[in-house]
């Protein structure tokens, strides 16, 4: 399953409301039926710390760091790939 | 009428006509004071603005009265987002406002202090004045209004796009963090503004809620509202829980981000809730900084003899002179960030007992 955000939360994705929505209805559902999921930041200018954790933090409490295996981070710019790495770092590192 | 009355009895500043007011929006204003003077000052940036933070009185009971330099305002915009919020917890007929005389007095008008406060200042504004380069006194009540207003950020700015990633960066968090854990009742009042001799853009956040004190120690233990701000710009901590990790929606990390791109630029950040400030100096010298988890490590001041703001209050200001970029600047939070964190875990180890 392939989630293209630009159309969901526009150009500067910071909108934490969007994000949990999308991964409630959208990524978790396509986990939980065994598929691997795409999520494609193609256009997105920016991000914040707080919609990719709002995105993803969660998957890591429910799957295990092993989700990583089962998610894609496709078309990336650079801030966003590092905003995306802070977050994933800490979750492998967070309590559950 | 009682806009009749006060226009005369002040005879300077008077309530426009027709405008209801909204009862709904004071139901916080129990928590101040019953009143309140607040004096804008000819200066107040957050380089000095301790003397204006103390200046507030609560002289006459059930109204705000709002005074000024008469020679010259040239104040942060956190200055106004502060009297903004203020105001708003006051009925229209309860905000008494001298004449402005200083020469500067336009700048008031043209921020939106009085349209926000619903009165009118008598001010006209020439058509031919430049606009600049400003994000008048705006509020924001909801998520949906946070992101309507940043799509308009960039061009109310008139950023290059390097320049705006740490600015709609800081907005987005600040304002969030109102949204989610204030409880303010009139939201956030933000107001921003690019200054062109020192090349910088600095952005005023208040709020009137529960403040920083209150939504830390529903995990935490701060004895003062100056140990819950220090505990609020640490990485990783949140007032949601006391994992580490954050819950599936606040992980703690907002703050030290917005200190740390204040750090690395060498800039201002000044927060103030309850009756604490910490302000973050501006660095000094050449050489790259270091972060620091633990805000008493940097170059500070602070006081917790303030007078009472029920809510919290913050002020940055941001260089376009950009000395460190967006990227590095992540390369290095994410660095002291996992090792704060790491640092954390390993306290909490049990520790074998031999015997």
């Amino acid at each position: 399953m392939e989630l293209k955000l630009l159309s969901f939360v526009g150009s500067f994705a910071e909108n934490k409301d969007l994000a949990r929505k999308l991964r409630l209805e959208m990524i978790i559902p396509a986990l939980d039926a065994k598929k691997e999921v795409t999520l494609n930041f193609g256009g997105i200018e920016g991000t914040t710390q707080s919609f990719i954790h709002a995105l993803i933090s969660d998957l890591f409490r429910t799957y295990g760091n092993g989700v990583l295996d089962r998610i894609y981070f496709k078309s990336c710019n650079e801030n966003v790939q590092k905003i995306i790495t802070i977050v994933v770092e800490y979750m492998q590192e967070a309590e559950r | 009428m009682k806009s009749s009355i006060f226009s005369q009895e002040i005879g300077l500043f008077y309530f426009l006509p027709g405008i209801p007011v909204k009862n709904e929006k004071f139901i916080n204003r129990c928590q101040f004071p019953v009143s309140m003077k607040i004096h804008i000052p000819n200066s107040a940036f957050l380089g000095n603005i301790d003397h204006f933070l103390r200046s507030f009185e609560t002289v006459q009971p059930k109204k705000l009265e709002i005074t000024a330099n008469k020679k010259w305002i040239s104040v942060h915009p956190v200055v106004l987002t502060m009297v903004g919020a203020l105001g708003l917890t006051f009925e229209r007929d309860e905000i008494h406002c001298e004449k402005l005389e200083a020469i500067s007095k336009h700048y008031l008008e043209r921020m939106h202090l009085f349209k926000l406060l619903k009165i009118s200042s008598g001010i006209r504004l020439k058509a031919h004045e430049a606009a600049g380069r400003f994000i008048p006194l705006t509020q924001i009540q909801n998520s949906q209004e946070l992101t309507e207003c940043m799509k308009e950020l960039i061009p109310l700015l008139h950023l290059e796009p390097h320049q705006a990633e740490p600015i709609r960066y800081v907005i987005s968090e600040l304002v969030r963090n109102v949204l989610e854990h204030a409880q303010s009742p009139n939201g956030a009042l933000l107001c921003a503004q690019y200054y062109a001799k020192s090349n910088v853009i600095r952005i005023g956040i208040a709020d009137i809620g529960v403040g920083i004190k209150q939504t830390i120690t529903r995990s935490h233990s701060a004895a003062t509202d100056l140990d819950a701000i220090r505990l609020a710009l640490m990485p990783g901590i949140t007032g949601m829980t006391a994992k580490e990790g954050g819950t599936e929606f606040n992980a703690g990390a907002g703050l030290f981000f917005i200190r740390s791109i204040a750090k690395v630029n060498r800039n201002f950040l000044m927060i103030y809730s309850g009756k604490a400030m910490y302000k973050l100096l501006k660095s000094k010298g050449k050489k790259a900084l270091e972060l620091q988890a633990d805000p008493y490590r940097e170059r500070y001041s602070a006081g917790e003899d303030y007078p009472l703001w029920q809510g919290t209050v913050v002020g940055i200001d941001i260089s376009l002179d950009a000395t460190e970029q967006f990227s590095v600047l992540l390369d290095r939070i994410r660095e002291t960030y996992i090792q704060t964190i790491r640092e954390r875990k390993k306290e909490k180890y049990r520790q074998p007992r031999f015997i």
